[in-house]
């Protein structure tokens, strides 16, 4: 299986893995970064979403081939101690459920509010329409990500 | 103040805490709870040692307290609030606790370990207090022996014992190690409810730190040194069952190490077991995408054994069934055929809702360890006995020999009451004879069965001159449960009534899904009851409190499922909260209450039309659910079951057609997503001091009813048949 070196949350990471893997699983199995979920494996949910170079992507369709040299971010690299101000205003709000699909709307909002400090309320309906909450919390996704950007 | 029986016996305090040491790589060990998600500036040392005050409490020599909490975590947030109801009887400071997730062991807890029918908090509410009554009273005795004084001189406050008239004081921390000793009291009392300082709060969820950090707390997390992954492949259709599989070449496959079939079948299956399929090709590797590539390369020969059915064979036997002679009559007062014929109004609707599966977001999953004398299950289960007797039957076992660890649950819905997961993670362990992780793709768990069934129902309703209610009749069916609840409202408010039900048959597997029944019954009547209260020319809040006036003054039957008194409280207070019958331009209002799983929900939902198309502008929720534990959870637990309840009726379904589901994954089906969702929801409290009950349930069933009398009002259009996006005149 061919090797690759990856720069994950600032560091390092050597792994063997067929090249059509999607990173979720190099995450998931190969690295034990657990935070990032499975929910659909069809980039329809969102669950699994990281940065790359900043952006927010669908770590279940990116291949690791493809991946080289640009840094990636997962909900364990968002901040040092949890309090990047999309952690903080998801406590205050008490936003999760059962929590599952929460790192992927927090990874997906953190690139929406690197790209939009001040979003609207449309501007967020847009940006987070890919992420899936089943529990129902949209509404208050929607009030930290606004708590959050006021910060 | 309230004296109760502890029914505690020592052997039942013996080992209730999760086995998360023994080799887990990853799990529970952070320090969960309100210690370190609260205030920093009060945080207390980690203790040296820990007492075992009773199965629910640890006390450590420090002054941090551990209390177990037994149920299932599914998002319905017990875990924060069944330890907040024996802290507040300990009576300890919530930011000195640590919560950790209990074992299974009912008789410990006394209490069943069970999440469904929104039951956690209903059944937990006595023996949650009476642990933490019980601890502080051992706690209290300790401190007694101690001074050498009557306990009856003793007080408490937040952990510190002082003497009423003395001057001394000691912290349930140095007093934890006599208390082990004390016995454990026959009766003991309980606080008086206006005392409470602790339930009616809001505290904040007690893994809310390690939720968004991106700890693994999921079953689907879980990972064991020497575990295997394993996929399954279970037929396509139901009607199918497996009978061969190109099994040489998926073996020969690149980091597979096993493939078979595996037979799930246990001897006297109950409720939560598997009847669909039981037989499944199982592979088994270390990767989960080589398992998802190994599936892709699968040749299976699928015998048809049974009816391959299609929605449109569906709808034509509920049809038939509501025409048939077979109906059952399960509830008549007074003569509603004679009095249907004098009512001088009579209107007739009927109203039906499609198969839906849960779709919980953590797919299905579970750890299984088998040996020839022992099975280890860790993960995501809101049936945790359940999947130990199923097991146990499975592998021939005693229960003694099998345990069952619960992981925090990515969604539950009703899903994972069923425990075939479990089990057939257990086949494929004693199989392969080492520890596994078996996980389902988004497809498997879609299309798996399980579903929510789809019903069908005739609403009948007769008016006299005076526009009074004289005749109801209800006739219902399902594939293949029937929806009926004859002894529910509008039961009792009408002289003539008659309930009528029948079974319609399907090989399709169904389960309990958020709310069974209730949310098809509650969409339909209140929708029916709007029509009939338009007819009426009665405004539909006015119309539903005059039945509840009749019920409550001079009701029909003796057996009537509901509180008159409470369900016109609720009404009267969404009425009040979000002044009805002010008119605002531009926005159409829809109404809905309903009574369910013990608790009380009225909801007006508020629809502006934008570009054409519906916008739930707002939701305005009362509730009554007796006393409420965690005052902002429980807002967020109805507020989920609003944007669940709307979003199911405005976007679900799934279809048939030769026995295999038409969707499997969210591009063709469709769930609610942000865009979609109420802009604002507000949730009102009815103040009492009745028992709690639970809501994990009861505010999804109105909302589909408030948001289709919405629609109508909106679109001029009534809408009886979900998914209500399938009408021209709803584009969504």
């Amino acid at each position: 299986m061919p090797e690759y070196k990856l720069k994950i949350n600032g560091k390092s990471h050597t792994v063997n893995v067929d090249e059509d893997t999607p990173l979720l699983w190099v995450l998931r199995d190969e690295l034990n970064l657990l935070g990032t979920k499975f929910g659909c494996g069809i980039g329809q949910c969102g669950a699994c979403t990281v940065h790359f170079e900043g952006a927010a992507v669908r770590s279940c369709l990116l291949q690791v081939s493809t991946i080289k040299d640009s840094k990636i971010t997962t909900i364990e690299g968002l901040s040092e101690d949890g309090d990047h101000p999309l952690q903080k205003a998801w406590l205050e709000h008490d936003v999760p459920q059962c929590g599952y699909c929460q790192s992927g709307q927090i990874m997906n909002a953190a690139a929406l509010l690197k790209e939009k400090p001040k979003p609207t309320d449309a501007d967020i309906d847009s940006a987070m329409n890919g992420n899936i909450c089943r529990c129902g919390t949209y509404i208050r996704i929607k009030q930290a990500i606004k708590t959050a950007s006021n910060q | 103040m309230t004296k109760i029986k502890t029914q505690y016996n020592r052997r039942s305090f013996l080992k209730v805490s999760a086995a998360a040491g023994g080799g887990m790589l990853i799990g529970f060990s952070w320090l969960t709870g309100c210690v370190t998600s609260n205030k920093k500036d009060d945080v207390i040392a980690i203790p040296n040692e820990w007492f075992e005050i009773n199965g629910y409490i640890k006390i450590g020599d420090t002054g941090l307290v551990t209390i177990y909490s037994p149920n299932p975590e599914i998002g319905q947030n017990v875990k924060t609030s069944m330890p907040m109801i024996v802290a507040e009887e300990l009576d300890v400071d919530w930011n000195h606790v640590i919560v950790e997730q209990g074992a299974l062991n009912e008789d410990a807890f006394k209490n069943p370990q069970f999440a469904g029918g929104s039951l956690s908090i209903k059944r937990g509410w006595h023996p949650l207090r009476m642990a933490g009554a019980t601890g502080r009273r051992m706690l209290m005795e300790a401190a007694a022996k101690e001074w050498n004084v009557d306990v009856e001189g003793l007080t408490v406050t937040k952990g510190i014992i002082k003497e009423i008239d003395g001057e001394r004081s000691i912290s349930y921390g140095e007093i934890a190690s006599k208390a082990v000793g004390i016995e454990i009291p026959e009766e003991v009392e309980l606080k008086d409810v206006k005392n409470f300082q602790l339930i009616g709060t809001s505290q904040k969820n007690v893994e809310g730190k390690n939720i968004v950090t991106g700890k693994p707390l999921f079953g689907i997390d879980f990972k064991r040194e020497g575990m295997k992954l394993a996929m399954i492949e279970h037929p396509p259709a139901f009607g199918m069952k497996v009978k061969a599989f190109n099994e040489d070449e998926i073996k020969a496959m690149p980091g597979i190490y096993d493939a078979f079939i595996v037979d799930t079948a246990i001897p006297g299956p109950g409720w939560s077991d598997e009847k669909g399929f039981l037989q499944l090709v199982a592979i088994v590797g270390d990767s989960t995408w080589k398992l998802m590539k190994a599936k892709k390369a699968l040749k299976t020969n699928w015998e048809v054994v049974g009816e391959l059915e299609n929605s449109e064979m569906h709808s034509k036997r509920m049809e038939e069934a509501l025409a048939s002679s077979e109906l059952r009559e399960s509830r008549k007062d007074g003569d509603p055929e004679s009095a249907f014929k004098k009512a001088s109004k009579v209107i007739e609707r009927t109203y039906s809702s499609p198969f839906l599966p849960h779709n919980t977001m953590e797919p299905m999953n579970f750890f299984a360890h088998v040996t020839d004398t022992s099975a280890e299950l860790v993960g995501p289960t809101q049936t945790p006995k359940a999947l130990e007797d199923s097991v146990s039957k499975l592998l021939n076992l005693p229960i003694e020999a099998i345990t069952v660890d619960m992981t925090r649950i990515g969604g539950g819905f009703g899903r994972r009451l069923y425990v075939h997961f479990g089990v057939e993670a257990a086949a494929i362990s004693k199989k392969i004879g080492a520890p596994v992780k078996l996980i389902y793709t988004r497809e498997d768990d879609m299309t798996q069965g399980t579903y929510r069934p789809a019903y069908l129902a005739t609403y009948k309703a007769g008016l006299d001159e005076n526009n009074s209610l004289i005749a109801f009749s209800i006739k219902g069916t399902g594939l293949p449960e029937n929806p009926v609840f004859e002894n529910r409202f509008p039961a009792g408010t009408v002289d003539n009534y008659l309930a009528e039900k029948i079974s319609t048959k399907t090989n399709i597997t169904t389960g309990a899904w958020r709310a069974p029944r209730s949310h098809f019954t509650a969409a339909a009547e209140q929708s029916f009851l709007d029509e009939v209260a338009e007819l009426a020319g009665k405004d539909p809040i006015e119309f539903r409190l005059e039945l509840f006036d009749k019920a409550e003054n001079n009701p029909v039957g003796e057996n009537n499922d509901y509180d008159p008194k409470r369900y016109a409280g609720v009404l009267k207070l969404v009425k009040e909260k979000c002044n009805w019958g002010v008119e605002t331009p531009g926005i159409y209002r829809g109404v809905a209450a309903y009574y369910c799983h013990s608790s009380y929900v009225a909801e007006v939902i508020d629809i502006a039309m934008e570009s054409n198309k519906p916008k739930v502008k707002k939701v305005w929720c009362a509730v009554d659910c007796g006393i409420v534990i965690n005052r902002d959870a429980a807002k967020n637990m109805v507020e989920g079951g609003v944007v669940d309840g709307i979003g199911h009726a405005m976007y679900s379904q799934l279809t048939f057609n030769d026995g295999a589901p038409e969707q499997n994954n969210f591009n063709t089906y469709r769930l609610m997503r942000h865009s979609q969702a109420p802009e604002a929801i507000e949730v009102f409290f009815v103040e009492n001091d009745i028992d709690p009950t639970g809501l994990g349930e009861p505010g999804l069933p109105p909302a589909i009813g408030a948001l289709a009398n919405a629609l109508y009002k909106a679109t001029g259009e009534r809408l009886y048949h979900q998914p209500f996006v399938s009408y021209k005149s709803v584009i969504g």
